[in-house]
Parts: C-alpha cells; sequence; structure tokens
C-alpha cells in the first residue's frame, strides 16, 4: 500500500497535546494539499483525544494555524484554485483552503475512529502501559496493514511492540517542538521493522519536509540521550555549587553560563522548565529503567513533591518551574528550602554575575551569531580565548561543554547514533544550538 | 489649449507622517490611529495657517479604498470632522485609484473656477496598515479591471504589473542598466526621505543604499523584476491644501508669497479594460502632462521640482520620460548620473516621493501638491532646495497609469 493510499485515513492520538496538535496540523495541511490535487480520492484525518474541550482547542489552533500558512501560500493557492472562477481574490483562496483543511478533520474520544485508518501517529502521554495499551486496542480494531508511528522521546521501542504484539509495524518517529516549524526528525528503526514501514516513513519525512536523523532502538534516543545527561551535569553543578553561594545562586549561574558562556538559545535549567519538570523526571525514570545509568536527581524529585512543574500553559506561555518567567524573560529563582521564588533584582544580578568573572570579549551571543556567516571563526576565537584563561564562569563553561561532548561521544559509542556528526545535527537542528557538541573548539 | 480662465492658487498645505513598518513608532500588535486622526490632524494643521476656518466655502476629499481598508464609506461627511466650520458646507468625496488625491485637487480646481466657491479644502486620506499585505494587494488589485484581469493577476497584483514594464523596459533598453537606475531611485528616495521628518524612510539608517537596491528580484517569492525595495511601502497618511481664487487667498488672510499660482492643470482618463499599449511608456501620464505644460506655457525646461507617482522605482523613472525631460529609455542615464537628485537638474521628489515618504494612495497626490508648495514658498525646512527655476510639475497617477492628474504651479 503505497503512501498516497495510507494517507487517505490517518489517525492521531493524543492529537490535541503539545506534540500531538503539531503533527496533526502538518497532517491535515498534507491533506487537504492531497484532497486539492487528487480530486477522486478522499482523504481522512481522524484526531482522537481524551478531553473534548483540548480538541475544541486543536481544531481553533488547526483554523488559526492553517489560516497562517494558507497566507504564506497564496502563490501557490492562485496556481491550485485557477480553475475555480468562483475565486478571484487571495482572501478568497485563503478561506477555501482553510475550509479544506477543516473539511477533512473528524475528531473525537473513542479509538474507534481510527477503525479505518492505516497510519496511526501515536502522541500520546510517555507511559509505557498506557501506549501498549492503546496498541493493543488499535491492533485489534483497525486493518491489518495499519502501521503505527510513535512519537515516543524515551521508551524503547522493542518493549512496546513485544507487549502489545505489533513487532514490525512500529516505527519511532520523533518530531520536535514544536512540529510544525522544526525540521528536525528523529527516526529510530527497531531491529524488527516491515521495509514497507521503513520506506513509507522516509517518504513521509521528505514530503513533511524533515530532517532525518536516525537513531537506534536504545532508551532515550539521541535527543535525550544527550538531553538528560547534559540536565542531570547542570543539576550536579548546582549542588557542589550551593554549598559556597547558596542553592539561587548556584540555580541562577548555571543556568546563565550554560545559555550566554555556552552561547546556547536557553540555559539548562530554562529548558527544563520548557520541556516540563515533569516530563523531566518521566524520562529519567524510563531511561534509567533500561538503562541502569545513574540517571536519577533528587533535586527534580524534591520539586515535584512541591509541585514546581514546569511546562506550557494551553496558549503557550512558559509556566514557572526552576525558574519565575514574567512574559518569557526570566525574573526569579525557586528556592525549595523556602519553597517561594527570589525576585531577581538588578543589584542582585549584578553582585551574582561578578562571582562569575568576565565574560570573553568580543561579546558574542546566541541571538547576535543567528545568520552569521563567520559563525565558525567567531566561536573558535571566542572558545580559544575561554581555553587560554581562566575564571569561575570559564571553568563552569568549559566543564558543561566537555560534559556535553563526553554524553555526544558516549552516545556513539553505545550504538544510540551511527556518528558524531548525527548527534552535532541532533542538537542544533533540534534543540537550535549553534554548534554541534562533538568539535575542535576546546 | 485655452490658458486657466482665472487665476487660481494652492495655499497653506499639511501632511502627516507617513505610518507603516518603516517608522519607528509604528506597532503592528498595537492600535493605531484611523482615518479620522489623519483627517483632523492634516486639516486642522492647513486651516490653522489661515485667518477663519469659516471662510472654506467646500471640502473635497480623495480616498481609494477606505470602504474596504477600514469598512468605512461617507467620508465627505466624514471630512468635517477636521474642523467645527466645515459643518454644513458642501463636502464631497473623490475616487480615482492611486489618483484620487489628484482628482480631488481637480475637483476643488473646477468649484473655484465655476464661481461658486473661492476657498476649497481639498484633502487625502488613506489608512492601509489594517489588513496584512496580501489582504491589501487584492483592496489595491481594484485600481485594475477587476472582471477582466484580477483573476490571472499575481498574488502581488500591482507589484506584478509594473514588474512587467520594468522587465519591458529591461530587454528594452538593457537589464542591468535598468536595474542599476531602479536602485538608484531608491538610495536618493532614502536620502531625501531622511531630511524630511514625516517620512516612512525618515530613519532609514542603511549605509549601503545602492547594494540593498540591487537585491535580485526573486519570482517565487515577490516579483520577476521588482524587489522589495523598489516599492512604495504600505501606509497610513492624510495631507490637506487650499484650493483658492485671488481674492479668497486675500480674504484668508495670505499674502502671495504664502501661495503658489496653478497655471496649468491636465486630466486624462484610459480605457481600464485595455492593457496599456506600450509597456514601457506611459502613456497616459505623457498625455496629461503635455496638457498641464501647455496650458501652463511653459517648455519642459521650466520645472525647478518635479513630484511624480513613483509607487515603484520603475514608474519613477518613466514618468520622467512622461514629462518629456529625456527620450525614452534615458532616464536610466538620468537617475544614474542624479540629476533627479535634490541638487541635480531635475530635482525630484524632494521630499522621499513614494518609495521615500510612503504612499497613503488617496492622499498622495494632495501630498504631492503640499511638496510643490512647500518648495515654491521656501518652506520644506530640512529637505528645501535652493530653486533654480520658478515652475514645479507633479504627476498624480491612478491605476497602472489610467487615471492622471497633471498640475503645473509657479512660485
Amino acid at each position: 500500500m503505497d503512501l498516497n493510499t495510507r494517507l487517505q485515513n490517518v489517525a492521531v492520538i493524543g492529537s490535541a497535546g503539545k506534540m500531538g496538535s503539531g503533527i496533526s496540523l502538518l497532517l491535515a495541511l498534507e491533506l487537504a494539499y492531497r484532497a486539492l490535487e487528487n480530486k477522486d480520492r478522499t482523504y481522512l484525518l481522524n484526531l482522537i483525544d481524551v478531553h473534548d474541550a483540548a480538541l475544541q482547542g486543536l481544531i481553533r489552533y488547526l483554523r488559526e494555524q492553517a489560516t497562517k500558512d494558507a497566507e504564506k501560500q497564496v502563490s501557490r493557492l492562485r496556481r491550485i484554485y485557477a480553475d475555480r472562477e468562483d475565486l478571484v481574490e487571495n482572501g478568497e483562496m485563503v478561506q477555501e483552503f482553510v475550509h479544506e483543511v477543516l473539511l477533512h478533520v473528524r475528531t473525537g474520544k473513542s479509538l474507534a475512529l481510527a477503525k479505518d485508518s492505516t497510519l496511526v501517529f501515536e502522541a500520546a502521554f510517555e507511559k509505557e502501559d498506557l501506549k501498549i495499551g492503546l496498541y493493543q486496542e488499535l491492533a485489534a480494531l483497525c486493518p491489518p496493514e495499519m502501521f503505527i508511528l510513535t512519537n515516543t522521546s524515551s521508551i524503547p521501542l522493542h518493549v512496546l511492540a513485544e507487549a502489545a504484539g505489533i513487532s514490525g509495524r512500529i516505527i519511532g518517529y520523533h518530531f520536535y517542538n514544536p512540529p510544525a516549524v522544526q525540521k528536525l526528525l528523529e527516526i529510530i528503526t527497531p531491529e524488527v521493522c516491515d521495509p514497507d514501514l521503513q520506506h513509507l516513513a522516509a517518504e513521509l519525512a521528505q514530503v513533511l519536509g524533515k530532517q532525518v536523523v536516525p537513531s537506534h532502538d536504545i532508551a532515550g534516543f539521541i535527543g535525550n540521550g544527550h538531553f538528560m545527561r547534559d540536565g542531570l551535569h547542570g543539576l550536579r553543578e548546582v549542588e557542589r555549587l550551593a554549598q559556597e553561594h547558596g542553592f539561587v545562586k548556584a540555580v541562577y549561574l548555571v543556568d546563565k553560563v550554560s545559555r550566554d558562556w555556552l552561547l546556547r538559545p536557553m540555559g539548562i535549567f530554562q529548558l527544563i522548565d520548557y520541556v516540563g519538570v515533569d516530563v523531566f523526571q518521566l524520562i529519567l525514570r524510563v531511561m534509567e529503567k533500561y538503562l541502569q545509568d545513574g540517571l536519577h536527581s533528587p533535586l527534580i524529585d524534591r520539586y515535584l513533591e512541591l509541585g514546581v512543574k514546569g511546562g506550557q500553559t494551553s496558549s503557550g506561555a512558559q509556566k514557572d518551574g526552576f525558574l519565575k518567567y514574567d512574559k518569557g524573560r526570566i525574573v526569579g529563582v525557586y528556592d525549595h528550602e523556602h519553597r517561594e521564588y527570589v525576585a531577581l533584582d538588578e543589584a542582585w544580578i549584578k553582585a551574582t554575575d561578578e562571582l562569575l568573572g568576565p565574560h570573553p570579549e568580543p561579546k558574542l551571543s546566541w541571538k547576535s551569531l543567528q545568520r552569521d556567516p563567520e559563525l565558525d571563526q567567531k566561536l573558535r576565537g571566542f572558545f580559544q580565548k575561554c581555553k587560554e584563561s581562566s575564571s569561575p564562569g570559564i571553568e563552569l563553561a568549559k566543564a558543561h561543554f566537555l560534559a556535553s561532548r563526553e554524553t555526544s561521544l558516549r552516545l556513539v559509542q553505545d550504538g544510540v547514533a551511527n556518528s558524531a556528526e548525527d548527534v552535532n545535527k541532533v542538537l542544533t537542528l533540534g534543540f537550535f544550538h549553534l554548534y554541534g557538541p562533538v568539535n575542535d573548539y576546546l | 489649449m485655452k490658458p486657466m480662465p482665472k487665476s487660481l492658487y494652492l495655499a497653506a498645505g499639511a501632511y502627516t507622517v507617513s505610518l507603516g513598518t518603516g517608522r519607528p513608532e509604528f506597532n503592528p500588535r498595537k492600535p493605531r490611529p484611523g482615518l479620522e486622526h489623519y483627517i483632523q490632524e492634516a486639516g486642522q494643521a492647513s486651516l490653522a495657517q489661515i485667518s477663519d476656518p469659516n471662510l472654506i466655502d467646500e471640502g473635497v476629499i480623495g480616498n481609494f479604498m477606505a470602504a474596504r481598508f477600514n469598512k468605512q464609506g461617507h467620508l465627505g461627511s466624514l471630512m468635517t470632522i477636521a474642523h467645527p466650520a466645515l459643518e454644513g458646507k458642501p463636502m464631497i468625496r473623490v475616487e480615482g485609484a492611486c489618483a484620487s488625491g489628484g482628482l480631488a485637487l481637480a475637483t476643488g480646481i473646477k468649484s473655484v473656477l465655476s464661481g461658486l466657491a473661492e476657498s476649497v479644502l481639498v484633502m487625502g486620506v488613506e489608512v492601509q496598515n489594517t489588513v496584512k499585505a496580501i489582504y491589501g494587494a487584492d483592496i489595491l488589485a481594484g485600481a485594475g479591471w477587476y472582471a477582466g484581469e484580477r483573476k490571472q493577476g499575481g498574488t502581488y497584483f500591482f507589484p506584478e504589473k509594473f514588474s512587467q514594464r520594468a522587465g519591458a523596459f529591461g530587454a528594452k533598453f538593457g537589464e542591468e542598466k535598468t536595474r542599476g537606475a531602479m536602485a538608484a531611485w531608491y538610495a536618493t528616495a532614502v536620502e531625501n526621505a531622511r531630511l524630511n521628518p514625516l517620512a516612512q524612510e525618515h530613519h532609514n539608517a542603511v549605509k549601503d543604499l545602492m547594494a540593498q537596491g540591487l537585491t535580485p528580484p526573486d519570482g517565487r517569492s515577490f516579483c520577476e523584476h521588482l524587489n522589495l525595495f523598489h516599492c512604495s511601502k504600505v501606509s497610513d497618511g492624510g495631507a490637506a491644501i487650499i484650493v483658492c481664487s485671488k481674492e479668497g487667498y486675500k480674504r484668508l488672510g495670505l499674502k502671495r508669497d504664502d501661495v503658489v499660482k496653478i497655471v496649468g492643470y491636465g486630466h486624462a482618463a484610459a480605457n481600464l479594460t485595455v492593457p496599456p499599449p506600450d509597456l514601457t511608456e506611459l502613456t497616459t501620464s505623457r498625455k496629461a502632462s503635455g496638457l498641464a505644460r501647455k496650458m501652463a506655457g511653459i517648455s519642459k525646461d521650466d520645472y525647478g521640482v518635479i513630484e511624480v507617482h513613483d509607487c515603484f522605482s520603475i514608474t519613477g523613472m518613466l514618468s520622467l520620460e512622461a514629462l518629456e525631460l529625456v527620450a525614452p529609455g534615458e532616464s536610466v542615464e538620468l537617475v544614474i548620473a542624479g540629476e533627479n537628485k535634490r541638487n541635480g537638474r531635475f530635482p525630484t521628489n524632494t521630499g522621499g516621493g513614494l518609495v521615500g515618504y510612503g504612499h497613503p494612495t488617496g492622499a498622495t497626490g494632495v501630498r504631492m501638491a503640499v511638496d510643490l508648495w512647500k518648495q515654491l514658498t521656501g518652506r520644506a525646512g530640512d529637505y528645501q532646495i535652493p530653486l533654480k527655476k520658478e515652475h514645479g510639475i507633479m504627476i498624480s497617477m491612478g491605476g497602472n497609469d489610467k487615471t492622471v492628474v497633471s498640475l503645473v504651479v509657479r512660485k
């Protein structure tokens, strides 16, 4: 069964979640274009989730995003609708296209909606028994040729497949957040995998305009394989620095150095907040279960006991976690001993920053280096300066830098990634780092 | 050609900031002033220059598409918000696409010539930043022939029409030279705008304007022969000026130095449903400006200051040829040599023009008249040029050279 035929009946499980909604959007757009170009076929996208309100929110999201997409694609729409005499203006075509997108979408809470689907995307909560149960139900419900593409970011696929009795029919299709924007797609092919599914997964990735990095079926894969260990490094540094500077300053300093001195888009604790402290813990637990590699942080457990979770609101705003945010800006640090956020004022920031010593000149930042044609040269110069000097900030940065490299090389050594280049690709494309961790800068 | 049957003057000009993405105060996420604001600001700034606003006999307002951009019709009535003295007077809105301002001037002129009015407040207004560019393109496409052209037209309908002209011009006279001249047009427009605090490009601090102007056009994302720098920006703005008789300006408390004399005007319309006879020429602009010049009884060498409708850089160049300053194709050399600059032989669009100041469509024709009035009365501030000749000419053009009003004025 070819891709176009499979795309005629698709289901997304967990469609209203953060990742599920993005995957649903990508598919809804693709199906709408296909429907316009293949008028003799019907296309159906079954969007399944557990809450009615969330599904209504999903429709609203699809409508808004499809409108934005159509506004960018008006020239294409003018060609597609060339034979529609009733559609003359750009605005009319945008409206018609949004209508077309929603025409193929069907939402509901029952898994039975997927009964004719031959392609199922699963983006349910990251819990093994939940996923296994879903797969068992789908296997009983759907046509025998049904394939599952799961967005799991940590659970080994062979475990899920064997437990659910669907070996060969499942592949890892790990999108990055937000799926409609992020170019990276980590494809995890378990040892037992139907060649047709492997072929289809590659073809669809191309259709959706994604850049694929293959990963082996080892818990955490490449993305979380690096991120979890990177986070644990930051947490260990906090425990060390806290003895001298106290906990609040330690969190602030490690976050700042991992952002401003390593030239990353977010500091490590802002990133954990972005992903969600709860999700971070969940993934650590999954990975530890299969890898037994000391992937555990008492600090993370303590935070969750105190109800500090991070993550995002339904409108996409950052919720407070390690750090407190005001319109996306960091304005405080959580003090777990006193169970409150300590506000960061200018004098406090200035005094705390001084603990690091001066930032290497010229002062580069992640933002200033975006699309810089001399990026490599500037990074080289910057890290050369770090190499040649020493200050508390530089030492923190170097240690983090080297830990990240070591983690990356281990991912290759352990057979998670095919090459260091693939790890670098995941970090640059999926985490928007300016440089891959395996490099000769330091 | 008969001379102007009666002495007519332009007085008390004013216009507002041209608001759009080029201005630092522009924030797409925040509410912006509407039609009312621009009508009041421009109207009041004009009326503040005369002794008594009650002496205004009539009002005319040029506007293109408020009915779609702002969901507002009935602008003749709305215009009275400019001043209580306008209440109960004859007020009319006129429309001729981007020449709406020019038509407002023509209408004011005819009122005074008829003898029914001595002083007419002529305004123009447009507020276009209410919709995204792709929807604005739909609205502005109304300046073309909807039933016959829109369906086949491009996403950005008018840029594409003038891109075709730029392509034809380049094919005939040399593509590389044409691109160079269009880039030079952009550079000059911004340089002039930097001297005009009301211009949208006033704060443009780009160092190498020529390099920017030479950005290769991208037919897939925009147009085959135009880049975005060749285009006037989407603008909100208003302009006002008074057309009056000799008795009129005296009664308004003004002196001859405060006013400029309208010595010629030409107005021509061409069939909207027929494509331009020659893509490399603005046939209707040539006709209207020729009529204005003949009525003024002057030669094409007599212009001390020029205002042309450079909705796109190529249109500015074609307009100089329509004015017969040079032979077809030679605007390239004229612009590359900088003869259109403020210190050149033909100082053109000294306040930035449409590319530099901006193009609030219905206001543009009136804004041109205000800029001529400012230069000829020495009120142009930082962009004042030393006048070498005492006449000024303007071309207010609508659509693809389909409605044109041209005015010749004298110091």
